[in-house]
């Protein structure tokens, strides 16, 4: 396939590894923030491939690991009534709640649906007027306009049985509250560019300033993860803390300006829980204005949940990078991919779920 | 009163049956660990191949039993008839046996139209003549609107072991070669396209077929195979985990060799899934002795079915029990079991 | 965190809907696409879908970049191939 092919070349993917070892003379922390890029790092075995110099960190960038428990407890108690069609992405099927997942509430006899765009969700609400249709909108910037489309299109089309249950992040005060953190270890940022094609990258500038970090916005394939490490070990190396566009093919400094309009026309600016971490000042996104009527924890008036994370979970230090996965008394003994307690154990893309897998190689897990 | 020991799989985790149990990944395997295999403890089902093996009066047969619930029952390339005959005709193949005589139980739901019975009868009797079996004793049941798919089958067969083929676990060893006879993810995604209505260009159609002449076309060349498997539900990460467990060798798979075809791949970059997981009903992968890869390879392309057959890998003495994929970038990742049904993402 | 992949344009339905929709390809397979984030993109142009959504259009330009810098260090590169 055209653009994706080519950036799996396993010649070139030497050629740039070669060209970080020439030009890391250091010891360096990197982040990458972005769980599909966790995917891809695990996938094609990046990190091992790396000098031994450069050391990632998988960073809180999957929007599975941190929508909270009590919105995971929200949906579960949705799903299960009988007036509810309840769709989803697949991710968020598997993840635990306090006390179950999704796909137990399905096993259960919920009607719960996966789908692959909110559209999918708006199409079942129109074929089935007679029940309440929810669709679970979770989701960094990237998938904020989709979801927010699909509540134009409601609106427009008078829809009424259609609701979202958001539980929408963004990603610079991640990045703020990571950088800030007197525990800080991440010396560069891999920034995410899915989500920098919808916002552009300006507001990353005044984080690099501000912390001293470099920052590269990044694409998803193995040559471009080596090509935005080399980017960044250069700035690290010269002492230089600049926002640099790796992904130029898809991302402009301005990012995509319809998604922008159409992101601030349905959502406001809101405090959000990250599962694990906390409530981050100005991190999330809520419905607003007349679009509140399409709020399924609104609609159902949820009371907020004594929600209860596993106490022994770590996963909130895990998805800051302060911590790493087997520094958890859980890890690899109560909570395994099977039996996880905490979201990054569940997802595919989730740092415990890939510790797991490298200890067990190591033969350190049982 | 009757004290019923207490349930193996701990309820704590999971109270009722989920989708996964069947999904051929982890928890599958737990099911079949835990509970159906220290209930029915025997020496024949302790290998836990895809069929028994069992010796009376000197002949040597092969036992092999499988449910199919497929939905739709008719997709591109197969149908649900066709998919009952050829999946048990092909757990025989992989221990070894010409498929000889399956039994087939129907279980149909009140509604099913007559029309689309009809159909996966005559289709079954046609693959049972492109198998080589006869369809030998049957049952039939209707249960209530409501309570079932439409239509399940369970077929159960009978095959003959070849003479001389001994394939079983135990005979895998560092250095022996590892052959894949058939493109991945062909039935996985054509079964997946149709369900979630995916406009293809270019219909991806299911692999279903039966392996045998296949695996007898390499016995007879005296190729030495230690361990067949086809890698069915859980696609090729299963089997080879499966193996790789039982047989308590490492193996290695180079990514660059397997082959998928451009349909599949469009799906599964479309939807975040790793062909390395997606079922399969039309191939198999065999172990064979260190050296003759190649040759086994060789004699597969011969046939239409084994048209892209390929060396893709080999066991080594590291690494026990583990599935290792050397990366198209040069890199190293372990290939794990499935936690669970494959799901497509977004992230 | 948000699968987005790159495919072609092959046609654009103009059916006066609100909505903008097109077929695109991704390898061997088409799929159908809502434009309403990328009205600009035309037949012919690469874009990068994610959740049903194309998010932006591909610059054929800037998608060299790697390829040039690699040549370019390749050049200077003294170390033992």
């Amino acid at each position: 396939m055209r653009y994706l092919d080519e950036y799996r070349d396993g010649a070139a993917a030497q050629k740039m590894l070669r060209q970080i070892e020439r030009v890391a003379t250091r010891p360096w922390t990197i982040m990458e923030v972005c769980g599909s890029q966790t995917h891809a790092i695990l996938k094609y075995g990046i990190d091992e491939l790396l000098p031994p110099q450069i050391t990632l960190i998988h960073g809180p960038g999957c929007p599975v690991c941190v929508t909270p428990v009590e919105t995971v407890d929200q949906a579960l108690v949705i799903a299960s009534r009988d007036d509810v069609i309840f769709t989803s992405y697949g991710d968020m099927l598997r993840v635990p709640g306090s006390s179950k997942d999704l796909l137990s509430v399905k096993a259960e006899g919920g009607d719960v649906r996966m789908v692959y765009s909110p559209m999918d969700a708006l199409k079942v609400a129109r074929d089935n007027p007679g029940k309440r249709v929810v669709f679970f909108a979770i989701g960094f910037e990237t998938t904020a306009p989709a979801n927010a489309m699909a509540v134009v299109a409601a609106e427009r089309e008078g829809l009424a049985n259609f609701l979202m249950l958001t539980s929408h992040v963004l990603i610079p005060p991640a990045i703020q509250a990571i950088a800030s953190s007197p525990e800080n270890r991440v010396q560069g940022f891999l920034a995410p560019g899915h989500v920098c094609t919808v916002t552009g990258y300006a507001q990353y500038e005044p984080l690099a300033k501000k912390y001293r970090l470099p920052i590269v916005v990044t694409g998803f394939e193995p040559l471009d993860i080596l090509h935005a490490i080399h980017m960044l070990v250069s700035q690290l190396e010269a002492g230089r803390h600049e926002v640099e566009n790796q992904y130029s093919r898809s991302v402009t400094r301005e990012g995509n300006r319809q998604a922008q309009a159409l992101i601030d026309e349905v959502f406001e600016v809101a405090d959000q829980r990250w599962r694990g971490i906390g409530v981050i000042p100005c991190s999330g996104l809520r419905l607003k204005g007349r679009y509140t009527k399409y709020d399924a924890a609104r609609v159902f008036a949820l009371e907020e949940t004594a929600s209860r994370e596993a106490s022994v979970c770590i996963a909130g230090l895990v998805l800051q990078g302060v911590r790493k996965p087997p520094e958890c008394p859980a890890f690899g003994k109560e909570c395994t991919p099977e039996h996880a307690l905490g979201a990054p154990m569940v997802s595919s893309e989730g740092a415990c779920a890939a510790y797991y897998l490298y200890a067990r190689r190591a033969g350190t897990a049982r | 009163m009757t004290i019923f020991p207490e349930c193996p799989i701990p309820l704590t985790e999971y109270p009722r049956v989920l989708l996964a149990h069947g999904g051929g990944g982890r928890l599958t395997q737990s099911l079949i660990e835990k509970m159906l295999e220290p209930s029915f403890d025997n020496p024949y089902l302790a290998p836990l191949h895809d069929g028994a093996l069992i010796s009376l009066d000197g002949t040597r047969l092969a036992l092999s039993t499988d449910s199919y619930v497929v939905h739709p029952p008719f997709f591109p390339g197969g149908d649900i008839g066709r998919l009952a005959v050829f999946g048990t005709a092909n757990d025989l193949a992989m221990c070894g046996a010409r498929p000889l005589f399956l039994s087939c139980g129907l279980i149909l739901e009140e509604g099913l139209p007559m029309d689309d019975l009809w159909r996966i009868v005559l289709s079954m009797k046609e693959a049972a003549d492109e198998a080589g079996v006869q369809i030998v004793t049957g049952d039939s049941k209707v249960v209530e609107r409501g309570k079932g798919d439409g239509v399940f089958i369970n077929t159960s067969g009978v095959g003959a072991v070849l003479p001389g083929a001994d394939i079983a676990p135990e005979r895998v060893r560092p250095g022996d070669e590892i052959v894949l006879s058939g493109p991945l993810g062909l039935h996985g995604i054509a079964i997946m396209a149709m369900r979630e209505g995916l406009s293809l260009e270019a219909e991806v159609r299911s692999d279903s077929a039966p392996v045998f002449p296949l695996v007898e076309a390499l016995a007879q060349a005296g190729i030495e195979i230690h361990m067949l498997r086809d890698p069915t539900r859980g696609g090729l990460s299963s089997a080879l985990n499966e193996i790789a467990k039982k047989s308590g060798a490492g193996i290695v798979i180079d990514e660059e060799r397997l082959p998928v075809s451009p349909e599949v791949q469009g799906v599964c970059e479309m939807l975040g899934l790793d062909p390395l997981y997606v079922a399969n009903e039309g191939n198999f992968v065999a172990l064979v002795a260190e050296g003759q890869g190649k040759k086994a390879a060789e004699l597969l392309r011969r046939f239409p079915l084994g048209s892209e057959a390929v060396l893709i890998g080999r066991v080594v003495d590291t690494h026990p029990g583990t599935v290792v994929m050397r990366t198209r970038i040069r890199g190293e990742r372990i290939v794990d079991v499935m936690s669970g049904e494959q799901l497509p993402r977004i992230c | 965190m948000c699968l987005g992949i790159p495919g072609e344009v092959i046609s654009i339905e103009e059916n006066g809907e609100q909505m903008r929709r097109a077929k695109v390809r991704f390898g061997g397979i088409t799929r159908d696409v809502y434009l309403d984030l990328v009205p600009e993109a035309q037949v012919g142009d690469y874009v990068i879908v994610h959740v049903g959504f194309a998010i932006s259009k591909v610059n054929a330009e800037e998608a060299e970049r790697v390829f040039e810098l690699l040549s370019q260090l390749e050049g200077d590169d003294a170390l033992p191939g």
